[in-house]
């Protein structure tokens, strides 16, 4: 369960040390983009090394990884994978790519002897992965979907905007693969790091469509996705007194009953039970 | 001459020459040098011996690197060294 | 000997007791110079000299408002060096990177004595190094006006850099081809010193309100130029963009208003780095949220400050120094932003100094010990790189005294069992920010209190320094040199650290 997700360049070792400072959900120690090609090695040390040296948290540890058509992305995994870190985050990802990869961690977890097994997060930001989500969504271990716009919009040559009008359909495509496989879907991230009304518009839209959580990619960016990602105070005193009502219901031996007028039934107090989870998680209760 | 360098000498990180050398030896240049040299060479040192690496010049160019970069920056540069 | 907070204090001066024992003493001063009108423009510094029959061991004081563009500073050590003058004693209120040519009159032998509130770049180099034949001698900035009120620093001839002088002698900060705006640590100097000699580049008709009423003046030198105007906005007094800096300021102000602080007519400071000036920002969207108008905020002024009061959000501003250009513009041009002398901010004599009324104020640190001592005048190896300035006093007066820090700058841990120099006592810090982990200190049991239930990350400051060192390692112990080069005077004039050569 998230709502931020903050990306760490793996070769800086200021930014890797601080990163679980900034009280984003979960951490994506990048060792693609932001690491230029010369520099793969240094960073797949580093981060190999920075994760051995780090306690049990809350934090979630999401490694992006080099391609796997690529020379790196093995490496990568071989250098990574351990108890430490919790899922990988696989780029211009396909169905194909991801059940490759799922191959090569259940592989890996086992010839270490790893107590967990870790989640992938596939990008989408091609094309021919939108027109696939679905598939994506369904495959195991898959927990989440990130909608990489940046590299989507290079894909069909047009410009990528902050009202993001152009993004809409794979937008709706994560969404609605994501929740029909009750995984999370993660929007992309908003590039103006220095307007900050820009992201909370992003932000607020990104929600009400559906999206779950968004990544970011400056710590400045985590209080305002924190905040529209997560159960507002409204709708968490509504959910307690659903749950509250609900019980007392079940007291009386009642299976249905009525708050405010209006009917409560078996979707409401999922929904309900949902959000105060959520509430819970991200501490906010 | 078969030498490696990796890291950079920006705040917080550190960065490692390391050089095939008949007479190896540990220098190590530190901007917190009278509060962790002992710790740093300590790094290093451990570091060649877990990788069996003898016949080396370390120099050590500190920002204030933490140990696991230290450690992971002179892999790096052996490993290139080697290359 | 040692003092109340088992610091060393050479033999001759006044041991630090506790920061409230000023209260017992005496406060005698000594009589104002005598005001005239018999004043003399000269076109040169060495025709004041001249004039004023400056020689060899005499005392001349400085402000610093142009900061780290001031020329007067610079171009009277020039006449020293020239005239072959020796065993000085410079007083300027601080020292600054560009002030180098100082360096060369210390190691010489022309400058044997210095006292100054802050000092950083070259000349505090040498100065550590152990160059100066005397102790040097730092104040806070409102302990440097009682020390001149009481005659304790003597001041010779005060050669006081002065934007604007109109044809009776009269002088302001507030026009001139180099306004700076304040010239409050400038007021003491101008009434207690025996000469005074206004340095200007700018020459007017009539002021209407100078700061220095040509009454007290002796002379006035016109100069070509007497700085840098640019030079006056100093690396320091930028807001942070460090992403750990902006986090510390965000939950500092979210600690701020948990505790209440900022209610209506609430009155802040906040230091000159980076990290204390983003704080005032989190604080001016907290203020907006809820409709609050603060009475005053106060100290070193820059633009940000200036835009509050110009947006309703405070009501006065009462202006020691202008940091900025902004600042400048608005001294000069709104009535709402007041001038204050060093002695009406940080006095502790002065019957209500600005400091006793402050509701809370963000500092820095370089070190700070898990007694809460705080360290801003030297760094971990004992290089002097600042001083108090406003530190202690602001500390001291304020209800809520709050350090704003990264808990760990380039592997060194900024909390320390015990702090290289100790600029101002633990007594009067209440509250430690850092990336990590808050502090409160344990006599302020009142805001342990209040905070009990508060979601913010807050621990002792052992378990904060034990949290540091699982990261940075255990660091090695160091010791400070062992000669003494100079002394922190705390606000009443005790000692309260000496000041060491730096190891070679």
């Amino acid at each position: 369960m998230r709502r931020s997700l903050l990306f760490i360049p793996g070769n800086n070792p200021a930014m890797l040390q601080n990163a679980d400072v900034f009280e984003s959900d979960a951490i994506i120690i990048d060792l693609e983009d932001a690491v230029s090609i010369s520099e793969k090695d240094s960073a797949r040390d580093l981060v190999r090394f920075y994760l051995k040296s780090t306690a049990e948290n809350d934090l979630e540890i999401v490694i992006r990884i080099n391609g796997l058509d690529s020379k790196y992305g093995l490496a990568d995994l071989k250098a990574v994978v351990s108890d430490k870190i919790d899922t990988i985050m696989l780029p211009k990802a396909h169905a194909q790519d991801v059940k490759h990869l799922v191959e090569i961690l259940s592989g890996l977890e086992k010839e270490r002897g790893m107590k967990k097994k870790i989640g992938i997060i596939p990008i989408i930001e091609l094309a021919t992965s939108v027109l696939e989500t679905e598939e994506i969504a369904k495959q195991a271990r898959v927990s989440g979907l990130l909608l990489g716009a940046e590299d989507l919009t290079t894909d069909l040559g047009i410009e990528r905007t902050k009202t993001g009008s152009e993004i809409l359909f794979p937008r709706f495509q994560v969404i609605y693969a994501c929740a029909a496989n009750k995984i999370e879907a993660i929007d992309t991230p908003f590039t103006d790091t220095k307007d900050e009304s820009g992201l909370s518009a992003d932000c607020k839209t990104a929600a009400e469509l559906g999206m779950n959580a968004k990544a970011c990619i400056h710590p400045n960016q985590v209080e305002t996705v924190n905040k529209y990602f997560s159960p507002s105070q409204k709708l968490i005193d509504w959910s307690l007194r659903v749950i509250e009502a609900q019980k007392k219901a079940e007291a009386n031996g009642l299976g249905v009953f009525s708050l405010d007028g209006k009917m409560i039934d078996k979707p409401i107090i999922e929904r309900a039970e949902k959000v105060l989870a959520k509430a819970a998680k991200f501490k906010i209760l | 001459m078969k030498i490696g360098i990796a890291g950079t000498l920006e705040s917080n990180d550190v960065m490692m020459t390391v050089k095939e050398s008949d007479t190896p030896k540990i220098v190590i240049e530190s901007i917190v040098y009278d509060y962790f040299s002992k710790q740093i060479r300590d790094t290093i040192v451990s570091t060649l011996e877990e990788m069996n690496i003898k016949n080396v010049d370390v120099l050590c160019q500190d920002r204030g690197a933490l140990d696991y970069a230290i450690k992971a920056r002179l892999i790096t540069a052996i490993e290139r060294m080697e290359e | 000997m040692k003092n109340q907070i088992n610091r060393e204090v050479p033999e001759g001066f006044r041991p630090f007791i506790s920061s409230n024992n000023y209260h017992n003493d005496e406060y005698r001063t000594i009589p104002e110079k005598s005001k005239h009108n018999q004043i003399v423009f000269l076109d040169s510094l060495e025709s004041a000299f001249s004039l004023l029959k400056i020689s060899d061991g005499m005392t001349l004081s400085f402000h610093h408002h142009l900061r780290n563009g001031d020329e007067v500073l610079n171009q009277t050590a020039e006449v020293v060096k020239k005239l072959k003058l020796r065993d000085l004693h410079f007083a300027p209120s601080s020292i600054f990177p560009n002030n180098q040519i100082l360096c060369e009159l210390i190691q010489n032998g022309n400058i044997s004595r210095v006292t100054a509130n802050y000092l950083n770049g070259p000349v505090a180099k040498t100065i550590s190094e152990g160059y100066l034949k005397n102790l040097l001698v730092m104040e806070t900035h409102g302990g440097r006006a009682r020390s001149v009120e009481t005659g304790e620093l003597a001041i010779d001839v005060a050669f006081l850099a002065t934007p604007a002088v109109d044809k009776a002698g009269n002088g302001t900060g507030a026009i001139g081809k180099n306004a700076c705006g304040s010239l409050g640590y400038a007021i003491p100097d101008l009434k207690y010193a025996k000469k005074v000699v206004l340095v200007t580049d700018t020459l007017v008709d009539r002021l209407e309100d100078p700061e220095f009423p040509s009454e007290y003046v002796d002379a006035v030198v016109v100069l070509p130029n007497i700085g840098e105007q640019k030079g006056i906005v100093s690396g320091t007094t930028k807001i942070t963009n460090d992403p750990v800096g902006l986090k510390i300021a965000r939950d500092t102000a979210r600690l701020l208003s948990e505790l209440g602080m900022i209610q209506p007519g609430f009155s802040m400071q906040t230091g000159a780095g980076g990290t204390s000036l983003a704080v005032a920002e989190y604080v001016k969207r907290i203020m907006q949220e809820k409709n609050i108008i603060g009475e005053f905020a106060s100290g070193g002024i820059t633009g940000y400050f200036v835009k509050m009061l110009e947006q309703g959000l405070f009501k006065r501003l009462y202006d020691v120094q202008c940091f900025d250009l902004e600042a400048v513009e608005s001294y000069r041009s709104n009535k709402n932003h007041l001038a204050m002398t060093a002695s009406e901010y940080g006095n502790p004599h002065y019957p209500k100094p600005i400091v006793n009324s402050l509701d809370f104020v963000i500092l820095g640190a370089t070190e700070i010990d898990t007694d809460f001592n705080v360290n801003v005048t030297t760094d971990s190896n004992g290089w002097i790189i600042g001083g108090s300035g406003g530190h202690s006093d602001t500390a001291n007066g304020a209800k809520l005294t709050v350090i704003t820090t990264n808990l760990i700058k380039s592997r060194m841990p900024i909390i320390k069992k015990q702090v290289m120099t100790v600029t101002t006592p633990g007594e009067d810090v209440d509250i430690l920010v850092t990336e990590r982990g808050i502090a409160i200190n344990p006599r302020r049991t009142d805001l342990l209190e209040k905070l009990k239930d508060s979601k913010l990350k807050i621990m002792e400051i052992s378990d904060l320094l034990k949290l540091c060192h699982r990261i940075t390692g255990e660091p090695m112990a160091f010791k400070h040199g062992q000669k003494i080069i100079g002394v922190v005077k705390y606000r009443d004039g005790s000692i309260i650290d000496s000041l060491y050569q730096v190891k070679k």
